[in-house]
C-alpha cells in the first residue's frame, strides 16, 4: 500500500458568512418556514395592540403634576399621585422640615456605593470611608447633636428604610453565611451540628414568621424596662433568615472544590485559616456569584415584608399615600412607581454580579 | 558511567537517615492499605517507587507529609516524629515539598503569585523577597516569562514544572513527587523529567512514585516495588531492571515494559 503524504499546508481561510445583511438577517431568524413566520406576524400583532395603549396610557394623556381631582377627568396614568407625595414616600413620617437630613444620608450612600464598584478601589481607605461615612449617615438620621434635632428611629420610613434594612442586611448576612458553611463542613461534631440545627431550622420557617417573632414573640423574654428597637430586631431577623440560605449556596461552592486544591494548599504549609482564606474560599465564592447574587436580590425584595410589623418602608409609605381619599384608586401609578425603583434596585445588582463574574474569571 | 559514580559519591556522603519509617501501618476504613512498611531513606538518597495501581505507594508518600494519618509505627522526617501534634505537622511540612499528579495548582492566582503565596503567608516573607525567589525558580524551570499568566492558560508540563517551582519556594529538604507525568500528553514528560533531573544534580532528597523507568534507571539510587500494601522488593535500579529477584516484580516488570 503506499502511505499517504500530504505535501503542503493548508490555507487559512475566513469562516464562511452564514447571512448577508439586514434583509439576510430577518429571512434567516424571523421569517424561516411558513411556521416561523407565523410567530413572527402574530407576535407583531400582539405588540399592536399592546403597546400603543401602554404609551398613550403612561405618557400622552397623562397627568404629572395636579391634584387628585383634575386626575380623575384624565384619560391617562395620573403621575401626579408620585409628583405631589414623593416626599412622603420617600421619607414616611420623618419630620417634614428636617428631610434633607435623610436625602444626604443616601447621597452619601450612592455615593460610596458608587465608588466601591471599582474593585481598584477596594483599599483599607475605602473601608474607613464606609465607616466614616456610616457614622455620619447615622449622625443625620438620629440628631441629637450639634444643634440637629433628635429624630426617633419610629420616625425613619420610606427608601432609607428599605435601604437601610437591605444593605445592612445583606452585607452581614454575607459573611454570615460564610461561616455557617463552613461550620457545616467542619470535622467537630458539636460545630457542625449546631451550624445544621441553624440553617435547617431557619429555613423551615418563613420571614414573616421571623419577623414576628422578633418584634411581638422575643419582646416577651426580656427583662421589664427594656426594649430593643424595632428597627434593630426587623434588621436582626433579615440577617438570620439570609445567611441560612447564603450559607447552602456557599456550601455547594466549597463542595465543588477538589481535594488537590486543599492538599496543596497544606503541603506549602498553610493552615486551615489561610487555606480557606487564599486558596478556598476565594475559588468557592467566585464559582457561587451568580445563585448569591440571586439570593441577595430576593432579600432585597423581602425587606418589605417588615410592613407587617408596622415598619414604613418604601411600599407601606406608597400605600399609605393611597389610603388618602384625595388618591384614593391610583393604585396603579404607586405600585408601578415602586416596581421601578425596586427593578432599578435589583437590576443594578445582577449587572454588577455580571461584571465581577466577568473580571473574576481567569479562563483564557 | 559518569552517573553512577557521582551516584556511588552521593551514597557515602549519605551517612545520615533523613525519613525513618517503622513498622507504618495505614487502613481507609477496613481496607489494609500499608502492611508494616519499614524504610530508610538517607539525605540526598532518590528513591523511585513503583509498583501497581492500589499497591499503596501513593499512600505512602502522602503518609510522609501527613496529607494521610498513619495508625500504627512510627515516620520520623529529619529527627522528628510526625503524631498529632500540629507543630510537629507544620514542622515537617515545611521540610517536605510535595509535586501531585494533577499539579493542584491554585486557578485563580497568576504563575508568580502561586509560588509566592506560600512564602508570604506561611513564612511571612516580604512580598517583594517572595516574588523574586519565585522569579528565580522560574528560571530555573524555564518557564519565567509565563510568570503573569493564569494556570489554566499554560500546558500540562508547563504546569507541572510551575507546581516543582512552587514547592522548591519553601526551600524543602525533601522532595516528593505522586505520579507527577502520568497526567501527561507524551510530549511533555520530557521537559518535567529534565526539571527533575536538574533537582536531582543539586543533591535533593527526592521520592518519586512513577513508572518512568528510564528516569529510574539515569537518576535513582533505589528503585522500591510495591504491591499489597508492601514493600516487596528494593534494589539499585541496574540490578532491579536487569535481574529481579520476586515473582510479582517480573510480572509487572513484564507487564510494563511490554
Amino acid at each position: 500500500m503506499e502511505a499517504y503524504v500530504q505535501e503542503t499546508l493548508a490555507e487559512e481561510l475566513k469562516p464562511p458568512v452564514t447571512s448577508m445583511g439586514v434583509t439576510g438577517w430577518v429571512r434567516a431568524n424571523l421569517f424561516k418556514g411558513w411556521f416561523n413566520s407565523l410567530l413572527t406576524i402574530l407576535t407583531l400583532y400582539l405588540l399592536w395592540q399592546v403597546v400603543p395603549p401602554i404609551i398613550r396610557w403612561a405618557f400622552i394623556d397623562s397627568v404629572w403634576n395636579t391634584t387628585g381631582a383634575v386626575c380623575r377627568d384624565a384619560d391617562g396614568a395620573c403621575w401626579s399621585v408620585i409628583a405631589k407625595n414623593f416626599r412622603f414616600i420617600f421619607f414616611g413620617f420623618y419630620p417634614y422640615d428636617e428631610q434633607w437630613r435623610p436625602l444626604i444620608a443616601m447621597l452619601i450612600l450612592f455615593g460610596l456605593l458608587f465608588y466601591s464598584r471599582d474593585r481598584n478601589h477596594w483599599t483599607k481607605y475605602l473601608g474607613y470611608s464606609w465607616i466614616a461615612g456610616l457614622v455620619v449617615m447615622g449622625f443625620l438620621m438620629k440628631g441629637g447633636l450639634f444643634g440637629l434635632s433628635s429624630v426617633e428611629s419610629t420616625k425613619w420610613g420610606g427608601l432609607p428604610l428599605t435601604l437601610l434594612l437591605s444593605i445592612f442586611g445583606l452585607t452581614a448576612a454575607y459573611p454570615l453565611g460564610v461561616v455557617l458553611a463552613l461550620g457545616r463542613q467542619s470535622r467537630m461534631p458539636a460545630i457542625k451540628l449546631l451550624c445544621v440545627v441553624y440553617i435547617e431550622l431557619i429555613r423551615g420557617v418563613p420571614l414573616i414568621s421571623l419577623l414576628f417573632m422578633g418584634s411581638i414573640i422575643f419582646p416577651l423574654f426580656l427583662p421589664e424596662g427594656i426594649t430593643i428597637n424595632k428597627i434593630l430586631r426587623a434588621q436582626v431577623a433579615i440577617i438570620l433568615f439570609t445567611a441560612a440560605y447564603i450559607a447552602e449556596v456557599v456550601r455547594g461552592g466549597l463542595q465543588g472544590m477538589s481535594r488537590g486544591q486543599y492538599e496543596a494548599a497544606e503541603s506549602i504549609g498553610l493552615n486551615y485559616i489561610l487555606t480557606m482564606r487564599l486558596v478556598i474560599l476565594p475559588q468557592a465564592l467566585k464559582i457561587v456569584i451568580p445563585p448569591t447574587v440571586s439570593i441577595l436580590i430576593s432579600a432585597f425584595k423581602d425587606t418589605s415584608l417588615v410592613v407587617i410589623i408596622a415598619l414604613f418602608d418604601l411600599l407601606k409609605t406608597s400605600q399609605t399615600v393611597l389610603s388618602n381619599p384625595e388618591w384614593l384608586g391610583f393604585s396603579r401609578e404607586a405600585y408601578i412607581f415602586v416596581a421601578i425603583l425596586y427593578f432599578l434596585g435589583c437590576f443594578s445588582m445582577a449587572n454588577y454580579s455580571r461584571k465581577l463574574e466577568k473580571e473574576l474569571s481567569t479562563e483564557n | 558511567m559518569n552517573e553512577e559514580t557521582a551516584n556511588s559519591k552521593d551514597m557515602q556522603a549519605m551517612a545520615e537517615p533523613m525519613i525513618e519509617i517503622i513498622d507504618m501501618h495505614k487502613w481507609f476504613g477496613d481496607f489494609h492499605v500499608l502492611r508494616g512498611i519499614d524504610l530508610t531513606i538517607h539525605k540526598k538518597e532518590r528513591i523511585v517507587i513503583c509498583g501497581p495501581s492500589g499497591s499503596g505507594k501513593s499512600t505512602l508518600i502522602r503518609c510522609i507529609n501527613r496529607l494521610e494519618e498513619h495508625q500504627r509505627g512510627q515516620i520520623i522526617v529529619d529527627g522528628i516524629e510526625l503524631t498529632n501534634n500540629i507543630k510537629n505537622i507544620e514542622k515537617i511540612r515545611a521540610e517536605v515539598g510535595m509535586v501531585f499528579q494533577h499539579f493542584n495548582l491554585f486557578p485563580h492566582l497568576t504563575i508568580v503569585d502561586n509560588l509566592a503565596l506560600g512564602p508570604i503567608w506561611a513564612r511571612k516573607v516580604p512580598k517583594k523577597e517572595a516574588e523574586e525567589t519565585a522569579m528565580y525558580y522560574l528560571e530555573k524551570v524555564h518557564i519565567a516569562e509565563q510568570a503573569k499568566k493564569y494556570p489554566g492558560q499554560l500546558s500540562g508540563g508547563q504546569q507541572q514544572r510551575v507546581a516543582i517551582a512552587r514547592s522548591l519556594c519553601m526551600s524543602p529538604k525533601i522532595m516528593l513527587f505522586d505520579e507527577p507525568t502520568s497526567a501527561l500528553d507524551p510530549e511533555m514528560i520530557k521537559e518535567v523529567l529534565d526539571a527533575m533531573i536538574e533537582l536531582a544534580r543539586e543533591g535533593m532528597t527526592m521520592i518519586v512514585v512513577s513508572h518512568e523507568m528510564g528516569f529510574a534507571k539515569s537518576v535513582a539510587h533505589r528503585v522500591l516495588f510495591m504491591d499489597f500494601g508492601q514493600i516487596v522488593e528494593g534494589n539499585t535500579p541496574e540490578e532491579f531492571f536487569e535481574n529481579p529477584q520476586h515473582d510479582r516484580t517480573k510480572l509487572f516488570l513484564s507487564q510494563i515494559l511490554h
